[in-house]
């Protein structure tokens, strides 16, 4: 009798110390998601002091998304911005992981160097793209130094060209992350035993074969937890094209992203069409995080 | 406590009218808000029966969404002590100003969520005071969260010195004013002197103003600056005139319409820009704002008096109007631009407290005066501002001496508000944002108006688009 109470105490405590993590769970993700998709059957909206609704409207809203053909364009300018941001961070991050962990070149004040890479993403966002917008003003420093050296002829437009506006924004969020991943991947590439290392050199190879070979293949569930935390973070892209363009995602909307979109609805207390949105973005990031799992672990089998 | 809080609010209730559906704006109906109220013996009769409840209340919320009444306040308001940024005192009663920057409609919504909370929230919490601005001040006029000036005892004898268009915009359509201002907003063109002398070879104000005084001349005189190297101010600049001068509001029956005269603004703007005579660079902004200084080459700026002192960097050295630089004339269409009301909230636990600040910084002429000449704005009092024009005391050093009342004062008799909405701010944002497309190159015309037009969509979800 008294062994068996003793069990059961046991097990009560494991129920405890789940609390706080089911605690948070509910209230800060399971009852905002099921609300979310409740207030998107509904029409909810304020018109200047009035209030319209909520008033059900079944799939009216998912219906009003579908049909404006909007969410197709932004979900292209999100992705485009996040490749053209992530390329350059993987690979500036693999080579400064692969030169950190690198016992054989011994790099001197290496505590330093990580903290100055990681710097960047200390700083809010918002004041990254204030920074960014004001260096690159038609009046701002960057053209001054381009007009003085005679690159252009007069003052170059940063923010009206299509493709300088993505590229800041890629250039910025590049920035921001790629000591994170860098020390993301360092921790993988550690995690690595070093004996497989020394047997590869002791075997010949060089350090290429090395990288490609040992550390690249061993590096993989880190990869992609990367890839997936990136994506994420990629389609929730909001702070820097937002401050960037002003909340305009100008030229012509081709730097608006899903989440700016999201915004434009919820700053009108448009709580109906945002939850349609949001639930559109919820099943968009889950499939993809389904693909990205997949299509890298597929070529391990 | 409560009980006169109760009263006073059943005060406001009972005077106040519901007008439901103000949203669908139709033409007939609010133009009769701008002729005279039928009824003001009544009004004032009401208002000379009104006794004010005790003031309770120790805090005084102001809600607004720059600088400016704060400042006015702090130098003009007699027994105002300034605590720090945000807070201050009036005797035993505590100031809090709440600030919410204007830009996208913020200020609009946060007041708007402020006031819905209103009737639940804590004394210390309730609006007092709001600011409300010309491009919505009819979306609060027409609601019950404005008192009307007669339900705090001020008579349209106390108001009698104001120009009628400051009162028309803040009437509701019972007749009842329900706001004060002490700003005339009327505004022209601010040329830069030297630029003036070097293109025009003059800057005497009545020549400068007959090298601008219709549109084909303003695009001629454009042509020139920019043949001598100057720019001659952004085609968001231009905006206003053009929409001030519409003939239909930007919402009619639930629908936005273009009007022909916005319409022109975008094709005289497309022309000045494309020949590089005008630039695109957006208000307040750091490109925007070089113009004040000489090596920025702006030819001029567009604006009423505030902004002589509000936006042209006196202050600096080096700047143009440092130098005295600038000069005023009328422009190429007569218009004004912002304005900003008092309104005294609903709830207010301090309404003697409020009925004293509206009537001190919007009716005492030597108040007004003390502004005019301090901060060179131009007062809503016809005595003040023809004191003003026909002495030396209203010449503004920053003009290089001259005296622009006179101009000023023309100006805000002239100014014709019937065709606001309470959709101003957000059409007139977005379609400057939209249309910048345009004129860069990166749409089309058409292109740029979906543009508008979608983002119209988002912001009101109320509103039809074509």
């Amino acid at each position: 009798m008294n062994k068996k109470s003793k069990v059961v105490r046991y097990n009560k405590w494991g129920y405890i110390f789940l609390i706080p993590f089911i605690v948070i769970f509910l209230v800060f993700q399971m009852i905002p998601l099921a609300s979310t998709i409740y207030n998107s059957f509904f029409e909810n909206y304020r018109a200047g002091l009035k209030q319209i609704g909520p008033n059900f409207v079944g799939l009216q809203n998912y219906v009003t998304i579908i049909s404006n053909g909007d969410l197709p364009t932004y979900f292209k300018n999100t992705m485009i911005m996040w490749v053209m941001g992530f390329i350059p961070q993987i690979l500036l991050s693999l080579l400064l992981g692969a030169w950190f962990t690198d016992p054989s070149l011994r790099l001197k004040f290496q505590t330093f160097f990580k903290t100055v890479i990681y710097l960047p993403n200390l700083i809010m966002a918002s004041a990254f793209a204030m920074l960014f917008f004001t260096l690159f003003a038609d009046s701002g420093p960057i053209n001054s130094i381009l007009l003085q050296l005679g690159v252009v002829k007069e003052a170059f437009k940063f923010m009206s060209n299509e493709w300088s506006v993505r590229g800041l924004v890629a250039t910025m969020n590049c920035l921001m992350w790629f000591g994170n991943t860098t020390i993301l991947l360092m921790a993988g590439m550690l995690g690595i035993d070093p004996s497989l290392f020394e047997a590869a050199q002791v075997d010949g190879a060089t350090a290429n074969q090395i990288f490609y070979k040992i550390t690249l293949p061993l590096l993989k569930p880190i990869l992609i937890y990367v890839m997936i935390t990136s994506l994420i973070g990629g389609i929730q892209m909001f702070d820097v094209p937002q401050i960037l363009t002003n909340g305009t995602g100008d030229p012509m909307r081709s730097s608006m992203t899903l989440i700016m979109y999201l915004n434009k609805h919820l700053y009108s207390k448009n709580y109906g069409l945002g939850g349609a949105l949001s639930v559109f973005l919820f099943i968009i990031t889950g499939i993809l995080s389904l693909v990205v799992y997949k299509f890298t672990n597929s070529k391990e089998k | 406590m409560k009980k006169r809080l109760v009263s006073l609010l059943a005060i406001a209730t009972m005077t106040a009218t519901m007008f439901a559906g103000c949203g669908s704006s139709n033409g007939a109906s609010d133009d009769s808000a701008a002729a005279e109220p039928a009824s003001q013996e009544e009004i004032d009769a009401e208002a000379a029966a009104v006794e004010l409840p005790e003031d309770t209340g120790k805090v005084l919320n102001i809600y607004v969404w720059n600088e400016e009444f704060k400042s006015r306040v702090t130098d003009h308001y007699p027994g105002y002590e300034k605590v720090d940024e945000t807070h201050g005192k009036i005797g035993d009663v505590e100031v809090v100003w709440n600030i919410t920057a204007n830009e996208n409609n913020a200020y609009q919504n946060n007041l708007d969520t402020k006031l819905l909370e209103q009737e639940s929230a804590s004394d210390d919490d309730k609006i007092d005071i709001f600011l409300v601005e010309a491009d919505y001040a009819l979306k609060y006029v027409d609601t019950d969260y404005a008192l009307a000036m007669s339900d705090l005892g001020i008579t349209s004898e106390d108001l009698a010195d104001q120009y009628k268009y400051t009162q028309s915009i803040v009437t509701d359509s019972t007749g009842k004013l329900k706001g004060s201002s002490w700003q005339a907003c009327s505004a022209g063109l601010i040329y830069n002197r030297e630029a003036a002398k070097e293109v025009l070879g003059t800057d005497d104000p009545a020549e400068v103003q007959a090298a601008v005084a219709d549109w084909d001349k303003y695009n001629e005189t454009a042509a020139k600056a920019a043949e001598a190297g100057y720019t001659m101010c952004s085609v968001n600049d231009t905006y206003r005139v053009y929409s001030n001068n519409v003939s239909g509001k930007w919402v009619q029956d639930g629908k936005v319409v273009i009007d022909k005269n916005i319409d022109k603004w975008v094709d005289d703007s497309k022309a000045l820009v494309d020949s590089k005579a005008e630039d695109t660079d957006d208000l307040w902004g750091d490109d925007w704002a070089k113009g004040k200084f000489p090596t920025g080459k702006v030819f001029c700026y567009f604006g009423p008096a505030w902004f002589f002192n509000f936006s042209l960097a006196a202050d600096e050295e080096g700047s143009i109007a440092n130098q005295g630089g600038w000069g005023y004339c009328e422009g190429p269409q007569s218009y004004y631009w912002g304005g900003t009301w008092i309104c005294a909230a609903a709830g207010t636990d301090n309404p003697n407290l409020v009925k004293d600040v509206i009537l001190t910084m919007t009716t005492d002429k030597a108040v007004l005066k003390e502004i005019a000449q301090k901060d060179q704005d131009c007062v809503n009092s016809k005595t003040v501002l023809a004191e003003l024009a026909s002495s030396d005391e209203g010449n503004v050093e920053l003009l290089g001496g001259q005296n622009p009342y006179e101009q000023l004062a023309a100006g805000a008799e002239n100014v014709d508000l019937s065709n606001l909405s309470e959709y101003d701010q957000g059409c007139n944002e977005e379609f400057q944002k939209a249309m910048k497309n345009y004129f860069l190159g990166n749409a089309t015309k058409d292109e740029a108006i979906e543009q508008f037009q979608k983002a119209i969509k988002e912001k009101y979800p109320d509103v039809e688009v074509q």
